[in-house]
């Protein structure tokens, strides 16, 4: 599978084996219905849904995947799948950003919503074995990298080092709080750093890049996972890279307007991909390129 | 199946209206030929051509007896495999339904050898990848092709340059070649269906004269390409140009009006839209033809990916000409012109490509 993700497009196009298609409708353009099993607040403008579907089954998901989530009405916007639902169905954090992702937020459990999906391109987790792992996020990009994680701490053994570094705009801003903690109790060096700090604050204040000199990883043995805005992408990955972790080896999430999902409106190129298709996680040796053209 | 000299277009558009197809074919109309729907010869623009330049089209008067006589109007095949708007499901409650997509049975009479590409190329685009769309397929099985030949290539034809024209050479149910003295059409199929509608109308054998006589049509009509473009390396040198000082200076004259990708046959981005009905609480959402030329269309949290004219400018252009190749495997761009003529300050896509570095 992981040999998979990295070949171009043309040969990934079969239905990858383990990914059942049951659930797929007949025209890709038409939602499954969902229902809102459960609900957490984890900022004011946060929250944490859990969905499953109202009728079937699901199709199983890999770590770094995104759905279409539709809000009823309002519109449908790509969303990174951040853990499986225990019934089984999807968990997503949202932020409300936006008139989709603000209804989004607001539903309810009980409400219905639509998922199309999953899509695009996972996290290389069988890559990253026997080796020192670093997961850097960047505020809510700590949300694709959950299921990572969960993963990583799943078969612990596997993996050399495995730090988590976590950069968010407050103290209060930053998700999962409970779950970072857990992490830390199952061998996994969780750091954050703030951009403001509160008046109890004792953490580091600064840029997530500036956790790196607080880990301990070997570059020529790292693998490495970054998600967060862009910029903070990469200079993560600029910095890894210059620390000696192979290009190959930093893969990124990226973020780009979609209408789809599946390659037919166009909104998502960046150069010669479609984020939708090729992505979201792409190794930074191909975004690297693509990425420093300004508005590419 | 043998080539054949038809006298009349009439009992070929009756066949086809007999057997279930709406016709639809170039009609003067508004002052330009589009596309609409015929029931007789008789609607054809017979004694119309047109002149065709950057941010140009207007019809004029032939002296003769053509029907054909003018090159690509604003309107290709795009709007009945891709229709400008299509509603793709309502809900109602917690039930979707997906309403029947149309699919309208039509008969193109008068489609060009850059159209047939074009359709070739959204053929890759809707049902060569991991999601083919199965509405697409239906609209695209449910066509009927009649190619006409070009005989007069407007003023931004570069079909040649492309290698998609003149002359069609696949991708047709019936090709037909319209030749005067006496007014006559070279005719051959392409596929069954348009052997057996062939088989079914009046007909002589060509002669070796009309077969000499529709090979100097297209042979002349290759000679007189309006404009052309240096294909070689394209992919990689427009790839390459993307700090070129150029498209600042397109950016400039370019009003980001969308025109070029409305009227072009294989832009093929679409945005969707939503709405609900307050008195039945149904929602819908309908797709419909988007255009990167938009600001909206990168938005990404609040702020455009190409928020320049120039960033724009450049993702179209790139995208027809570099990595269209890398998505599907062809060039976006067939070479019919209609970018040049129906851009409203007259930007020629083949003389920006030609300033490229």
């Amino acid at each position: 599978m992981t040999a998979e993700a990295r070949q171009p497009r043309a040969e990934r196009d079969e239905p990858r084996p383990g990914l059942s298609r049951a659930c797929t409708p007949v025209r890709p353009m038409t939602p499954e219905l969902y229902r809102v099993r459960s609900r957490r607040a984890d900022r004011v403008d946060t929250v944490t849904l859990q969905l499953v579907p109202v009728r079937g089954g699901c199709p199983p998901y890999l770590p770094g995947q995104f759905t279409m989530l539709y809000a009823p009405g309002v519109g449908e916007v790509p969303m990174s799948i951040s853990g499986r639902a225990s019934s089984g169905g999807y968990v997503h954090t949202i932020r409300a950003v936006g008139a989709v992702s603000g209804a989004l937020c607001g539903k309810r459990p009980g409400d219905v919503v639509g998922v199309r999906g999953p899509y695009g391109t996972w996290w290389d987790i069988p890559a990253a074995a026997e080796m020192d792992v670093v997961v850097a996020a960047g505020g809510l990009g700590l949300a694709p990298l959950r299921p990572l994680v969960r993963e990583l701490v799943r078969h612990r053994s596997r993996y050399g080092r495995i730090s988590v570094i976590a950069g968010t705009r407050t103290p209060a801003t930053l998700v999962y709080g409970p779950e970072l903690a857990r992490w830390r109790g199952n061998g996994v060096d969780v750091q954050v750093t703030v951009d403001h700090p509160d008046h109890v604050w004792k953490g580091p204040v600064g840029l997530v890049t500036r956790l790196l000199d607080r880990i301990v990883f070997e570059p020529r043995r790292t693998f490495a996972f970054v998600c967060g805005p862009e910029a903070m992408m990469r200079a993560t990955a600029d910095d890894l890279v210059g620390r000696g972790v192979a290009a190959r080896r930093v893969e990124l999430s990226l973020e780009r307007n979609m209408k789809c999902g599946i390659g037919w409106c166009g909104h998502c190129q960046l150069g010669p991909l479609f984020v939708c298709l090729d992505g979201p996680v792409l190794s930074y040796e191909r975004a690297a390129r693509l990425l420093a053209v300004k508005e590419l | 199946m043998e080539t054949v000299v038809i006298r009349s277009l009439e009992p070929l558009i009756a066949e086809l209206r007999a057997r279930g197809f709406t016709v639809v074919a170039p009609k003067a109309r508004d002052r330009v030929i589009r596309m609409d729907e015929i029931a007789s010869e008789s609607e054809l623009p017979r004694g119309h051509g047109d002149e065709q330049a950057p941010g140009r089209y207007r019809l004029r008067e032939r002296d003769d007896e053509m029907l054909f006589g003018f090159a690509a109007s604003p309107d290709s095949a795009k709007r009945y495999t891709q229709p400008p708007s299509r509603t793709l499901f309502r809900m109602r409650g917690e039930n979707i339904e997906e309403p029947e997509a149309e699919v309208p049975r039509v008969a193109l009479l008068g489609i060009r050898a850059c159209d047939l590409a074009a359709l070739a190329v959204q053929d890759r685009v809707f049902l060569g990848g991991r999601h083919p769309d199965p509405d697409y397929r239906k609209r695209r099985e449910a066509l009927f092709l009649v190619a006409v030949n070009c005989a007069v290539p407007g003023g931004t034809c570069f079909c040649v340059s492309m290698g998609t024209g003149p002359k069609a050479t696949a991708g047709y149910d019936l090709a037909l070649t319209e030749l005067a003295g006496p007014h006559r059409f070279v005719a051959d199929a392409g596929s069954a269906r348009g052997a057996e509608i062939l088989r079914a109308l009046p007909r002589v054998p060509a002669a070796e004269a009309d077969l000499d006589a529709a090979e100097r049509v297209s042979r002349t009509a290759a000679e007189h390409m309006g404009r052309q473009v240096d294909t070689e390396g394209i992919k990689e040198r427009v790839a390459g140009a993307h700090d070129s000082p150029r498209w600042q200076q397109v950016a400039s004259r370019c009003l980001t009006c969308a025109n070029c990708t409305m009227v072009c046959p294989t832009c093929f981005c679409t945005t969707v839209e939503d709405s609900t009905d307050l008195t039945e609480g149904a929602a819908e959402r309908i797709e419909r033809w988007d255009s990167c030329f938009t600001l909206g269309f990168s938005e990404v949290g609040g702020s455009p990916v190409r928020g320049s004219g120039a960033g724009r400018y450049r993702q179209w252009l790139t995208h027809k000409f570099s990595t269209w190749f890398d998505q599907f495997g062809t060039s976006g761009c067939v070479g019919c012109g209609r970018c040049i003529t129906w851009c409203p300050v007259g930007i020629d896509v083949t003389e920006e490509l030609a300033n490229l570095p």
